[in-house]
């Protein structure tokens, strides 16, 4: 169901939302979280509302998604209700915010009072982020601030922002989209030999956040020398070599979907190992809501990784 | 968690970081009756899951092993159209192409030593080509009394003999005996052959997130570890009701009943989870202590006359459609007394517990399809309220649902609008249920991870097994010696009326779930 509640005020939508509680009651399931997105208004609202929906089915949840629309207009306020089947398991309300509306700390006034009492509060900024998250208006309201360098116009610089500005809270997709590599290269280490690790290298296409932060965190967990190398293939992060005396482990993924699992006397393996989807990020990012502690040794570690000039063949 | 290799803890591992989810080492799995329903549609495609999220190591091998006359390319087709049809996640193709290269058929029958011998050389195979390191888990989907010749035959081809650095564990399912003598039987074979800490007894309930979550309301929680005990818990009723009859199962269920079926496991083990004390910590032996001395303290209300019931269904019309009774499903034995219904009642014999009955009932072709453990409080003790005020006040109750619509409820008095006191019985709903649902794991992916991990704590050992037949067994005695059979019960009501009389001499009655 979806329910248009045009040139509108918070209060109404609260309003509406009570009484389609106590009238369907459809809705009345325990929900762990209100989900801030911010965005401008566009053709990336719907793709970031499907995904807070499929992520909420794992977290039932209020998304709140304030869509910045004109700024050159009368102040006005376009909200929208999505129950039932168009929301996932979730409840959605849109906040077109016009004109003044369409400012930070406007928009920030206009979430306070839909946010769930006493449930957590996570934003999350599909497209740019504001340059620090922790102090901008609606990330001051959140436990938890999500951003995404890779969406970024300049991923590069969203980054480097991300590590110069990190707060205990904050985080960013780039980290989520390793964990499947990261799990894999921790798994290859639970089994022996069991060496000391003496140096890594890290290869992907120049401009890749991930493949900068997974330098980063073998810098920072294995305390060793890691040198990140442009390589030849267009597909984000492509390889992973951990160099050990018996010989190295290396996690190479060329085709960007499948990646070669190769550790000494044993034979190559296969892994599928795909980019993951936004929802399936989000929804891992949901599972936990303190601060996480190895992303921000990850950040800091990138500053000691050394940079090579000469593409890996991979 | 650190993982401790021996003593040496991997650089990558920070205990901090709870996204890295722990994938099992290099490893391959052995079903037997592969061609069986329950490998369809559950192990195939909790197997498929768990290598979509991403869990199951690079290399790892699905081995069927089955009397069908299949190439290993039909075996594929068949675990293809398994997870098509019945995978929780959705379908991608470089993760099926993946678990697809390391799928192998092995034909033969359980008695045929060529086809073992032949399995040992896949085995030892997939151990080059795929690197599965010698660890390989036995999935048991066959009827137990095929489990001697299996296990001789897994020891005989030297299958179950694991070197340094590597494992080979069992998997079995339920029925596990159907007595306390058959149990130790049943135990010693698998047990000469697989040590006790390489059996892993699946009880699929165990894997469910709302049995796990028994404990996290309670050890968790201020709000209800205080009032959990005699002073306030009035008694505990724990059901599991299906509203499906036997139909094809008939042949196996004649004879075993649903006492053996169901009270014998799940019942007993949410009855532990339910009354067990604190444990130290959430490791596999500080709960299966816990959990052990729990069922130890468990004993059967006397007499058994009185705090018994069991009953059978009868034919007639369930939810709009006609089905026949027990005695009338085909190739049923018209002459039988196995019961489909049975309720026991089961003292604590400890502080905490002393006093409080706790009830567990089972059925088929019951009301509806519902699993839960109701805890029932006691009333007020005095109430500043005269009696026509709280007329309509029954007893608080707090109700975990285990299935389905998972989640708990809180059973409580409120007044009723208007210028009246009047004080009726109000629920409050925590909806885990539908939304968590559709994304949490399925049990057995849960189960067969853990089996691949070498991680125990959901799965009860031997002790808690032959501990839980030692309670049951004098029932399913007094009840075979007793001249009448069961007692009749139409279909889709909530049992006999020998149930319901059951708590009714201690003045309770069952809830209707």
């Amino acid at each position: 169901m979806i329910i248009d509640l045009p040139s509108s005020n918070t209060s109404a939508v609260n309003r509406k939302l009570v009484e389609l509680r106590e009238s369907g009651g459809v809705f009345a399931l325990g929900r762990v979280l209100t989900l801030v997105v911010v965005t401008d208004d566009g053709p990336d609202l719907e793709r970031a509302i499907d995904a807070a929906n499929a992520a909420s089915r794992e977290h039932p949840c209020r998304v709140i998604v304030l869509a910045r629309g004109q700024r050159r207009a009368s102040p006005r306020l376009d909200a929208q209700i999505r129950v039932g089947g168009d929301a996932g398991a979730s409840e959605v309300v849109v906040l077109r915010g016009y004109g003044a509306l369409a400012a930070e700390d406007a928009g920030a006034g206009m979430v306070m009072p839909l946010l769930l009492p006493d449930a957590p509060v996570v934003a999350w900024w599909p497209g740019e982020a504001p340059a620090k998250p922790s102090e901008d208006a609606v990330g001051r309201l959140a436990q938890r601030r999500i951003t995404d360098a890779l969406s970024s116009k300049n991923p590069t610089k969203a980054f480097e922002q991300r590590r110069r500005d990190y707060a205990p809270g904050d985080t960013d997709l780039t980290w989520t989209r390793l964990t499947h590599w990261r799990a894999q290269l921790a798994a290859a280490l639970d089994m022996p030999p069991y060496e000391e690790i003496g140096s890594a290298v890290v290869a992907g296409e120049p401009v890749s956040p991930s493949t900068e932060l997974v330098a980063g965190w073998l810098a920072s967990a294995l305390g060793v020398k890691v040198k990140r190398s442009p390589s030849e293939h267009a597909n984000g992060l492509s390889l992973v070599r951990l160099v050990r005396p018996s010989g190295s482990v290396e996690l190479a993924r060329p085709d960007g979907k499948t990646a070669r699992l190769t550790q000494p006397g044993q034979p190559e393996r296969l892994v599928a190992l795909a980019r993951r989807e936004v929802s399936d990020c989000l929804a891992e990012e949901l599972r936990r809501l303190d601060p996480d502690e190895v992303y921000e040794e990850a950040l800091a570690g990138v500053s000691q990784v050394t940079r090579g000039r000469t593409p890996v063949k991979v | 968690m650190p993982t401790a290799n021996g003593g040496r803890t991997n650089p990558l591992r920070d205990p901090r970081d709870k996204r890295l989810p722990r994938i099992a080492g290099p490893c391959g799995l052995v079903i037997f009756g592969v061609t069986g329903d329950l490998s369809r549609k559950k192990l195939m495609p909790a197997i498929y899951d768990l290598a979509n999220r991403g869990l199951l190591p690079p290399g790892f091998a699905l081995t069927g092993f089955a009397r069908r006359d299949w190439a290993t390319e039909d075996f594929g087709q068949v675990v293809y159209d398994a997870v098509r049809e019945h995978a929780r996640t959705p379908f991608r193709q470089e993760v099926w192409d993946r678990l697809a290269e390391g799928l192998r058929f092995v034909q033969g029958s359980f008695d045929d030593d060529a086809a073992f011998d032949e399995l040992e050389r896949t085995v030892r195979e997939l151990d080059e080509v795929r690197g599965t390191g010698g660890n390989h888990a036995f999935y048991l989907s066959i009827p137990p009394s095929a489990f001697p010749v299996v296990c001789k035959q897994l020891a005989r081809s030297g299958l179950s003999g694991s070197y340094e650095d590597t494992w080979r564990r069992v998997v079995i399912e339920k029925p596990f005996g159907h007595d306390l003598e058959s149990a130790k039987e049943l135990n010693a074979i698998v047990n000469e052959v697989f040590p006790e800490d390489s059996v892993f007894r699946i009880d699929h309930y165990l894997g469910k997130e709302t049995v796990q979550n028994v404990l996290a309301l309670r050890f968790a929680n201020q709000l209800f570890e205080p009032i959990w005990n005699a002073n306030y818990v009035d008694h505990v009723q724990i059901t599991m009701a299906e509203d499906i009859g036997l139909g094809g199962r008939a042949g196996y269920y004649d004879g075993i009943g649903a006492a053996r079926d169901v009270i014998q496991n799940h019942l007993l083990q949410l009855l532990a989870f339910t009354a067990m004390e604190e444990p130290t910590s959430f490791s596999s032996d500080e709960l299966r202590a816990e959990k052990t001395k729990v069922l130890k303290a468990v004993k059967l209300a006397q007499p058994l006359d009185e705090t018994t019931a069991r009953g059978q269904y009868e034919g007639g019309w369930q939810g709009g459609e006609e089905v026949p009774g027990l005695k009338e499903e085909e190739g049923f034995n018209p002459e039988s007394t196995t019961e489909t219904f049975a309720a026991i009642t089961c003292e604590v014999e400890n502080r905490r517990w002393a006093g409080v009955p706790f009830y567990l009932r089972t059925g088929k072709r019951l009301g509806r399809r519902v699993t839960e453990i109701a805890v029932i409080f006691k009333r007020a003790p005095h109430l500043p309220f005269d009696a026509t005020m709280t007329e309509e006040l029954g007893q608080n109750a707090m109700v975990i649902r285990v299935q389905p619509d998972e989640g708990a409820t809180i059973r409580f008095g409120s007044k009723v609008p208007g210028n009246q006191m009047e004080v009726r019985d109000v629920t409050m709903d925590f909806g885990y249920g539908n939304a968590f649902t559709e994304s949490s794991p399925e049990a057995y992916e849960r189960l067969i991870l853990d089996v691949l991990l070498g991680e125990p704590s959901l799965f009860p050992v031997n002790e808690e097994v032959e501990r839980s037949w030692e309670i049951l067994d004098p029932v399913l005695e007094h009840w075979a010696s007793l001249p009448q059979g069961p007692d009749g019960y139409p279909a889709g009501s909530w049992g006999p009326d020998s149930s319901a009389e059951m708590l009714a001499r201690t003045g309770r009655q069952w809830r209707r779930p």
